[in-house]
């Protein structure tokens, strides 16, 4: 399939996101809203839940379901206080030594005045900043469109998989278009180049799982199951420090041609 | 009668426009005038260069490339440039991605978007390392994320503090998710330098924004910036289409970014050297109350 049409399904209206995979995998989601800084913001979801009797702390990124939905969630775009608020669960998920497990589908961070009044640069990086040292495992789903900063602020994780028809780029298609060409329909070549689908990042080692999505959302959940039983119990085997020493060295060896 | 042709209307955005007046690029020969962007006054460029790339008159800071900048705050012959060999890759094979860049290596005289080494301010070591505007925006790739990731590793094993001159366009979409990749593997090289207790300063020159503004540019321990620099996530054209409104004057700008709190401070180009010496300094190792 090419990869503009794997983007079109990656944005679909209907498309499973995060809330859907929080009821299916888990017991008792508990939502833990705010950043204590500046609001709540509706675009990420995080809290608490079980995972085969075990707690998890759950973070996610989401465009909602309907219109209202989209519209309260921003359509997918997280403004600051989002990234602090996943932030703010990801450090208690530490303290209190659960996993953190991110599912992930936005068009990127919001670019608006309030967003960048309130340092949406600074947030992003702080939440790779701190990722990268977080003392519990850590694993980000890609679910549907993953996109740029803004997706890559709760990818900083000992895995990243991404579903079949998720994609994740450093730029928007149409925003690469516009600028390389000048012409936002060339954005289907720009899709081409960008390398954006599961298989070109699974070939250039930044992603380290695709989850196959024959069978729809039961069979994508059942495998995701497995999956992450497998993930925590081989995670929790490392020590602390191992467990950081390698997404240390996940993430530099990207981009190293020595 | 009104003669056809005297004044053309401009065909595009780009026409008519001098998209290089800011630049002030090496080519330019001393004895021609420029006029400065904000206050619309003639200078010598030989002037300009000898007043450190600020306008006398209003003090428009020009852009400065890299080789200037690191001779402007270290003392004379202790700048040891590291990682020069380390060059990016055309890991997508991405159309015209070739030519750019060697289009871009003529233009600025640099193989890659930032140099690093290390060097003395005022007598005080520190690693540094400078953008270069003039090498497709000092977009950051692979090579350009590797060398401050090194520069940061070597910092951290030597103790040393890092001086980072902050300028780029963001990430480089000529390399996609490997060039994003970039912010996660200099986030986390800062953390790792950090947590040894090291300092490391960045000082945001113009514009300074998307992928490296959502990276290692706001994570030092004091963040300077230059007067009037853009620094920003989404660029003001990005934000303009997606609001669909003008915004405001002065947004996004250093003096803005100091009174919403992202920033230390703004310093000008003729005091830069000497505050940079008293906060390195200030943090030497020993010799603490």
């Amino acid at each position: 399939m090419k990869a503009y049409e794997r983007l079109m399904l990656a944005r679909g209206k209907d498309r499973a996101s995060a809330s859907d995979y929080f009821s299916r995998l888990f017991d008792g989601f508990i939502e833990m809203h705010g950043d204590r800084r500046f609001g709540d913001d509706k675009a990420v979801i995080a809290g608490l839940a079980t995972f085969h009797g075990k707690p998890v702390t759950l973070i996610g990124i989401e465009k909602g379901k309907n219109i209202k939905e989209r519209v309260a969630k921003n359509f997918g775009c997280a403004h600051p206080e989002g990234y602090r608020k996943a932030l703010l669960q990801m450090k208690q998920a530490e303290k209190f030594d659960r996993p953190v497990i991110c599912f992930v589908d936005t068009a990127g961070a919001y670019c608006g005045i309030g967003a960048e009044e309130r340092g949406q640069g600074q947030a992003v990086a702080e939440c790779l900043y701190e990722m990268s040292v977080l003392k519990v495992p850590c694993v980000t789903v890609i679910t549907g469109e993953g996109g740029s900063g803004g997706a890559l602020a709760l990818s900083v994780a000992d895995e990243i998989w991404m579903l079949e028809n998720a994609v994740f780029s450093v730029i928007s298609p149409e925003g690469c278009a516009s600028i390389l060409w000048k012409d936002a329909k060339k954005a289907q070549k720009a899709a081409e180049c960008l390398k954006i689908t599961a298989d070109d990042l699974l070939s250039l080692k930044i992603i380290d799982e695709i989850i196959s999505e024959e069978g729809g959302l039961e069979e994508i959940c059942k495998k995701l199951d497995e999956m992450l039983v497998l993930f925590l119990n081989k995670q929790r085997k490392k020590t602390v420090d191992t467990l950081i020493k390698e997404r240390y060295e996940k993430y530099r060896n990207i981009g190293r041609f020595l | 009668m009104i003669r056809k042709g005297l004044f053309k209307w401009p065909k595009n955005k780009t026409e008519g426009t001098p998209k290089k007046a800011n630049a002030l690029h090496s080519g330019l020969p001393d004895d021609i005038c420029c006029s400065c962007p904000t206050c619309k006054k003639t200078n010598f460029v030989s002037r300009v260069r000898e007043n450190l790339l600020v306008c006398p008159y209003c003090g428009h800071h020009f852009k400065m490339g890299v080789r200037r900048r690191i001779d402007m705050i270290s003392d004379d012959g202790t700048f040891n440039e590291m990682f020069a060999e380390i060059a990016g890759r055309d890991v997508l094979s991405f159309p015209e991605y070739q030519t750019k860049k060697e289009t871009a290596q003529k233009a600025s005289g640099e193989k890659e978007g930032v140099v690093c080494g290390v060097c003395s301010v005022l007598g005080a070591q520190t690693a540094v390392f400078a953008m270069e505007s003039e090498f497709m925006m000092g977009s950051m790739g692979s090579a350009v994320g590797e060398r401050i990731t090194l520069l940061f590793e070597y910092a951290t094993l030597n103790k040393l503090p890092v001086l980072g001159f902050c300028l780029s366009g963001g990430a480089r979409m000529q390399e996609g998710m490997v060039s994003l990749m970039q912010m996660a593997k200099t986030a986390a090289a800062v953390k790792r330098h950090s947590d040894e207790n090291n300092l490391y300063i960045s000082v945001l020159c113009d514009p300074t924004s998307g992928g490296v503004t959502a990276s290692f540019a706001s994570l030092a321990d004091i963040i300077i910036a230059e007067p009037n620099a853009l620094i920003c996530f989404a660029g003001p054209r990005v934000i303009e289409q997606t609001i669909r409104q003008k915004l405001p004057q002065g947004f996004q700008r250093a003096e803005f970014l100091l009174e919403k709190g992202f920033i230390n401070l703004i310093c000008k180009r003729a005091e830069l050297k000497e505050l940079l010496a008293n906060i390195l300094k200030l943090h030497e190792r020993g010799g603490k109350l």
